[in-house]
């Protein structure tokens, strides 16, 4: 007997032959478990991220296996580190190369809130730029945080409705950012 | 070449721009003049080509602001190194903060050039026949000049901090 967990089914209708659930909630199940993080390390948080990739927490559990360096394939956008007021176009081009549906997490205080560094030239978090989903605190966060704030990703993306990013909601959102 | 010294390189240099030496001292051993703005190119041009002294090196350009200092607010601060006799030499020069300018020296050192730069970018002196006077390290749209004491420590674009937990 295999102690090998596997995702369980989402609830639906079963019968002899067949099951039945809602099409959100079969491409929810794959999207959560299938994410490509494209990891944009500036600083410590980076070092950090490099520990809950490798063996010892290995991020590939949790279904993010391949790292994407391009933005383009990428579903997951992790900023980890001090991004300074330089940088900040910088990211926002990389977040509009990514294709849509996309999310970002922001990995410790300085990506969050520019942390420490309450200075001229660092950009107080990266939510000035970017809408952010998830914020990981820590000044570095362990890699246990880092994996909590994946699986609170995975449950927004399970979660999400397939036509969020159609939503007038999400448009209003880009549109403060000014995106499209 | 044990006869190069500060004595010698003071009065080399007083020779040369006694009216414009304002002080002269030696903190740690190293001579240090405050120079009339006006000489700054024609004095380090004279300290490269001087056949005995001969400053080949400009280790620094570098600011500094003092606000209490009416009429001195802004100054710059030239390390000179000679390689052949192994002697340094620092030059102040202090300009009001009405008028920040002050000739390049990028022509005579080209290393000048981005040092000069970020002195620009940092204090807001202006160098005057500078080729490429523009922003280095900061963002090009920024509006002040970061390391002048006018301006809080702190971020002042913040919206996520209570004032009143950081003493402001």
């Amino acid at each position: 007997m295999s102690t090998i967990k596997i995702t369980e089914a989402p609830p639906g209708l079963e019968g002899s032959g067949f099951f039945a659930t809602s099409l959100d909630k079969a491409v929810g199940l794959a999207r959560a478990n299938s994410i490509w993080p494209l990891p944009f390390a500036t600083s410590c948080c980076g070092i950090e991220f490099m520990a809950t990739m490798a063996s010892n927490y290995d991020l590939a559990r949790f279904g993010s296996e391949r790292i994407s360096f391009s933005p383009r394939q990428a579903d997951l956008l992790m900023v980890m580190g001090t991004i300074s007021k330089k940088m900040g176009p910088v990211l926002r081009q990389v977040y509009l190369q990514m294709a849509e549906p996309r999310w970002v997490i922001a990995v410790g205080a300085c990506a969050s809130s520019g942390g420490i560094f309450d200075s001229y030239s660092v950009l107080q978090g990266i939510d000035k730029v970017i809408p952010v989903d998830v914020y990981v605190p820590g000044c570095p966060p362990r890699p246990e945080q880092i994996i909590d704030g994946i699986i609170k990703i995975q449950e927004l993306v399970k979660n999400e409705s397939l036509n969020r990013r159609e939503s007038a909601e999400y448009k209003a959102l880009m549109a403060s950012y000014g995106i499209q | 070449m044990s006869e190069v010294n500060n004595a010698y390189l003071l009065k080399e240099l007083e020779e040369q721009f006694a009216a414009s030496i304002y002080s002269a001292e030696e903190p740690y051993g190293m001579l240090t003049i405050e120079l009339d703005r006006k000489d700054i190119a024609p004095a380090i041009q004279y300290l490269k080509d001087h056949a005995v002294l001969k400053f080949n090196f400009l280790t620094d350009v570098c600011g500094a602001h003092f606000p209490d200092k009416m009429g001195k607010e802004l100054s710059t601060i030239y390390h000179l190194h000679s390689f052949t006799n192994n002697i340094r030499l620092r030059i102040k020069c202090y300009m009001p903060l009405a008028d920040p300018t002050i000739a390049s020296v990028s022509a005579i050192f080209n290393g000048a050039n981005w040092q000069e730069r970020e002195t620009f970018d940092f204090f807001g002196i202006e160098f005057l026949g500078h080729p490429n006077l523009k922003r280095i390290l900061n963002v090009e749209e920024m509006e002040y000049f970061p390391m002048r004491k006018e301006y809080p420590l702190e971020d002042q674009t913040r919206t996520d901090k209570d004032d009143t937990y950081f003493g402001r």
